[in-house]
């Protein structure tokens, strides 16, 4: 059988973003894949080297527009972990409530996608619904619906007011009606089983050698978060991994689909909990030395690395995010699968390309 | 309004780039086909194909990059078509303006005729960008 070589994208309605794949094929199966990427790069890392250090929280939200809260938040930290400042608990509360809202939104939107994806476009409209009533949250709290920018060095910018919680607290219960049934779909129906049950296999011990992070490793049985770190406040809310043993698409669907859950839990859980006081506190120096900080993102762990001369631009930052990291298994994954499977497989990592180039 | 311009004006396709933005905007993009927004009503339906289409969605500044892809797809669109550059940074570069990268906003590489500001821009106003690009499209189909 003679091979066929033909590109996957950079414009492809299943990806958003523009990212090649070059796929080889035999008949219906792909032999080979070569990765292209490059067409997302901005140059943030050196663009953050001209902005004073306080600004940088605005461009690091914009590295990604799903995950942009942890973004922001993974900045602050590195840079207060540099400079030496310790953040009111109120304000580590309230960065753990809007980064779990992003996870929410963002595992939605995936789970939405994947369900496009593979042909359900009604599951896609339904998990999209949900994901509005969480906006609307975002939206109440923050006055963004997508980008926050609450984050700040020191703190946050936002508090929330005995108002705003008891409407909070009131969407949660709307939005657990809504994502129930979803859910159950997403559990037990055939049709996704059928299209996602061992397909794109990542063996437990390749995941753990390509070093896949987040869903991706989660899904092929590592437990391996960084919130298990206990950054912000996830330490004093008793954070345990969400772990499934299938290495398959539906075992990554599934991680991300109980996640929502977990995420919802941890945010009534902060609200619950919520210690008074400051919000932030003010920050006068520059950073000086270096500093290095893990965060969970919705895709993985994100890694963020500054250093500083005392001046106010910063020397170096650098952020290796989580797609970087997942993008390697899709090279163990696609080969010898059917050629249709390819957006299913390619989406099951939840490729995030302006992450990846920045 | 003859028949055909009609037609064009009650059902236009559109076509969504990435052109290196952050994917804020691709999402409320995104968000404007499901129900809660809708922009089906107006017989607008989202495109893979730049041949099938009558409407450009860029997002995201022009990059070194990605500018050949972006001028491609542009050519490959019949004519009439009109561009909506959807978002501050498609509009001028916005926060992305000093990046090495970055050429600024997407009208230094391919002519554009609706600008939605906003970071990232909303459903609301992506809907009323792409309803002026109608009127547009109107305006140059009746010429």
């Amino acid at each position: 059988m003679a091979r066929v070589t033909f590109p996957f994208g950079p414009q492809h309605p299943v990806l958003p973003e523009p990212v090649q794949l070059i796929l080889t094929c035999e008949d219906e199966k792909v032999v080979e894949v070569k990765p292209r990427i490059g067409y997302m790069h901005r140059g943030i890392e050196k663009g953050c080297e001209l902005n004073p250090y306080k600004h940088n929280v605005f461009l690091c939200e914009r590295i990604c527009g799903i995950c942009s809260f942890i973004h922001a938040e993974a900045y602050c930290e590195v840079i207060e972990k540099a400079m030496g400042i310790e953040v009111p608990p109120r304000a580590r509360y309230l960065r753990v409530f809007w980064a779990e809202l992003s996870r929410m939104h963002s595992h939605l939107l995936w789970l939405g996608l994947f369900a496009d994806g593979f042909g359900l476009e009604s599951l896609f409209m339904q998990c999209w619904r949900a994901r509005e009533l969480v906006l609307d949250v975002s939206e109440l709290t923050s006055g963004h619906r997508i980008i926050q920018s609450t984050c700040v060095v020191g703190g946050v910018r936002k508090d929330l007011d005995a108002e705003q919680i008891r409407t909070v607290r009131k969407m949660l219960k709307q939005f657990k009606e809504l994502y129930t049934p979803i859910f159950q779909v997403f559990q037990h129906d055939r049709t996704i089983k059928s299209r996602t049950w061992g397909k794109g296999i990542l063996p437990k011990d390749v995941a753990w050698q390509l070093g896949a992070v987040g869903p991706t490793i989660r899904g092929s049985g590592w437990a391996f978060d960084a919130r298990m770190d206990g950054y912000a406040a996830y330490g004093e809310l008793g954070f345990e991994p969400v772990v499934e043993e299938g290495c398959d698409s539906y075992a990554r669907m599934m991680v991300r689909a109980r996640e929502v859950w977990q995420s919802w839990e941890l945010i009534n859980l902060v609200l619950d909990r919520l210690p008074a006081g400051e919000i932030n506190v003010p920050v006068e120096d520059n950073p000086k030395g270096e500093a290095i900080h893990r965060a969970e993102q919705p895709r993985g762990e994100v890694i963020y690395y500054c250093r500083g001369d005392g001046s106010p631009n910063l020397k170096r930052l650098k952020v290796r995010t989580p797609s970087f990291a997942n993008l390697p298994t899709l090279l163990v994954m696609l080969p010898g699968c059917e050629l249709a499977d390819v957006p299913v497989i390619t989406l099951s990592i939840d490729p995030c390309i302006a992450c990846t180039e920045r | 309004m003859g028949l055909l311009t009609k037609a064009r004006v009650k059902s236009p396709w559109l076509l969504h780039f990435c052109s290196s933005s952050c994917n804020g905007c691709d999402i409320e993009i995104l968000a404007c086909l499901t129900p809660y927004y809708d922009v089906e009503r107006f017989g607008i339906l989202h495109m893979g194909n730049p041949k099938h289409a009558d409407i450009l969605l860029v997002t995201g500044p022009a990059n070194r990059r990605n500018y050949k892809v972006l001028q491609n797809l542009y050519a490959q669109m019949p004519d009439p078509k009109v561009v909506v550059a959807v978002g501050t940074c498609a509009c001028t570069g916005g926060v992305f303006h000093n990046c090495y990268n970055i050429m600024g906003g997407i009208d230094k590489v391919i002519p554009v005729d609706v600008y939605v500001p906003g970071c990232a821009a909303r459903p609301e106003a992506i809907i009323d960008g792409v309803v002026l690009a109608l009127k547009k499209l109107r305006g140059e189909l009746e010429e």
